[in-house]
């Protein structure tokens, strides 16, 4: 048994047959081929598959797919305007806060969702709004201060 | 060049991480590819009395289902090529593999898997090096639970005399340190995309870390020469060691071949954690004869390296453990016996230092130990006995650039610890 799936991705309307077990990092990843969402674990662990559901950072691992229908996911396909990298791609690119680079995408979301609620966060509140991010290389220095570059107004246009 | 010396130039591929654009293996879709997922062993040991896949051949859904019967060329592989793809009998860990199923996608591939008919005939598995090694043990492997080196069953190190050292010391001081299993736990996890190219090559997508390696391997078991294989690589989300071994490319690519689809082939966390292979378990046992005045004049290590069913790196593992266990020192006597053994466990492998750091955690504990029993800092027994300009290692090689003296004080500054003066006051280029 398959239902129709739509929702608003990045800002463009999509539709897709999935099954009710589905989950939204299925529907994205092998449904849309939209590949940034990760699969680290599949299991709510790493925090690699982070996406915006209404501009909450969800796991898409453990959302089911379904329960998205009407809403606006967004993920880091959708992180450039008109052609310009996100402030939070820029400083992450120029702090070397990607190693391998499989938690960044996750990483950006959690660091997006966290700065549009607290534009100045202090580094505390950078860590703990990354704290479900896991990398393995163990970029976090980077990635904290990556943010904190952002926070500060380094990378405006 | 002076515009790039000491200036910090920006990764090529950070533009693709931080827009997602890199494409990592399990991003890879082709039309039309099929999923597979590999019956793995229940049980630690035993011997498989009844194989029958032809049920799970019928599911519909199904598009192949291969096991040792299907492996054209060589079935072992490893940089010790033990380890079969596919075992035709004997299992020597829980989640050997023994069979694999491609399907239109992952769930109707382990409905499949529950269809294949298994009798194993349980046998009574080792799983404690010791214990394997004790007479009437458990046999692992055919040949003996312990790894034979060229030496023999130990990876002997001898230098100079250690029970005369033992004599002539003040004080002996010994320790035993174990060290655990680790999982590498990259963040991306173990997977592998094969097809068959418009050339009629086979190619597939991998995480290796060594690409050539792993090629040399593949040419083996598909009995296929070099160039009828397109091996593409370059993108690992990580590794620590665990992509230094085959985990998926061997089973997506011997599928390819015989069903002539693309398939994708991915591991679990739960199986990776629970399957591939480690950095394996150690036990080290330290006797040092030591002078009061702080010199380590005498070093006996024995270590226990636990490799599981099959070698994977593990002896090459203990190899380097044996030639650098015995510490950063001057000690004129050295005498070190490294033994790997096989128990019925997932294989040990490479892991970050191919278990050098494992021997470096013994040795500062074992260090430390000596320094108590000597009434002294360990930063002086550090100090006194590491290695200076033109120094003998323990398999004679000569001790070239030396810096540890100097790393140390840096590391005493890093760290907010003030050195006391004639400490500060020596140096690598002479003692």
């Amino acid at each position: 048994m398959k239902y129709v799936l739509s929702f608003n991705l990045n800002g463009l309307p999509v539709d897709t047959l999935v099954k009710a077990t589905d989950t939204l990092l299925d529907v994205l990843r092998e449904k849309l081929n939209v590949v940034s969402p990760k699969r680290g674990c599949d299991n709510g662990d790493c925090g690699a598959c982070t996406v915006l559901v209404n501009g909450e950072p969800v796991r898409a691992c453990l959302t089911i797919g379904l329960t998205v229908a009407g809403k606006n996911v967004q993920t880091v396909e959708g992180l450039q305007q008109d052609g310009k990298l996100h402030p939070l791609q820029r400083a992450f690119h120029e702090h070397y806060a990607a190693q391998c680079g499989f938690c960044t995408p996750g990483m950006l979301i959690a660091a997006k969702a966290l700065l549009d609620k607290n534009p100045k966060p202090t580094r505390e509140q950078i860590v703990e709004g990354i704290s479900g991010n896991l990398c393995r290389c163990g970029t976090y220095v980077e990635v904290v201060e990556a943010i904190q570059a952002v926070a500060a107004g380094k990378y405006k246009e | 060049m002076a515009e790039y010396v000491g200036q910090p130039v920006l990764r090529y591929d950070g533009i693709g991480h931080v827009t997602a654009r890199t494409r990592y293996v399990d991003d890879i879709q082709l039309p039309g590819m099929l999923y597979i997922k590999v019956l793995t062993s229940p049980v630690h040991k035993g011997i498989i009395r009844h194989l029958d896949t032809s049920a799970a051949e019928r599911m519909p859904g199904v598009a192949g289902v291969i096991t040792a019967k299907d492996v054209p060329g060589k079935n072992a592989y490893g940089l010790i090529p033990d380890q079969p793809v596919f075992t035709p009998e004997h299992i020597r860990y829980k989640g050997e593999r023994i069979a694999a199923v491609a399907a239109v996608d992952e769930d109707t591939a382990m409905e499949a898997l529950e269809k294949i008919k298994l009798d194993i005939e349980e046998q009574e598995p080792v799983f404690d090096p010791f214990k394997a090694m004790e007479p009437g043990a458990p046999l692992v492997r055919p040949e003996g639970n312990v790894w034979e080196f060229n030496s023999g069953k130990t990876r002997k190190i001898r230098f100079g005399d250690v029970e005369k050292g033992f004599a002539e010391a003040d004080v002996i001081v010994e320790g035993t340190y174990t060290t655990a299993t680790n999982d590498h736990a990259p963040m991306e996890p173990q997977v592998s995309v094969a097809y068959i190219d418009e050339t009629d090559r086979l190619a597939i997508y991998t995480v290796s870390q060594d690409l050539y390696f792993h090629l040399g391997m593949l040419t083996a078991i598909f009995n296929l020469p070099m160039n009828k294989i397109r091996y593409i690589g370059g993108t690992v989300g990580g590794g620590f060691g665990s992509k230094n071994d085959i985990h998926c490319d061997h089973v997506a690519g011997l599928m390819a071949l015989k069903i002539r689809k693309p398939v994708k082939y991915r591991l679990t966390r739960r199986e990776e954690t629970a399957y591939t292979t480690k950095r394996g378990p150690w036990t080290f046992y330290f006797k040092d004869g030591v002078k009061k005045d702080g010199r380590i004049i005498a070093r006996y290590v024995k270590t226990v390296h636990d490799t599981g069913g099959y070698a994977g790196m593990g002896p090459y593992v203990v190899d380097k453990n044996s030639i650098l266990v015995a510490g950063p020192y001057a000690i004129p006597n050295v005498w070190v016996d490294g033994i790997c053994v096989f128990t019925n466990k997932p294989p040990a492998s490479s892991m970050r230092g191919f278990g050098i750091i494992n021997g470096t955690a013994a040795d500062q504990l074992q260090t430390a130990r000596v320094a108590e029993a000597i009434g002294k800092d360990p930063w002086e027994v550090h100090f006194i006995n590491a290695w200076r300009e033109g120094d003998l290692g323990a398999t004679q090689f000569k001790v070239e650039a030396a810096g540890l003296i100097e790393a140390m004080k840096r590391a005493a500054e890093l760290a907010g610890i003030e050195l006391p003066a004639h400490l500060k006051a020596m140096s690598s280029r002479g003692r």
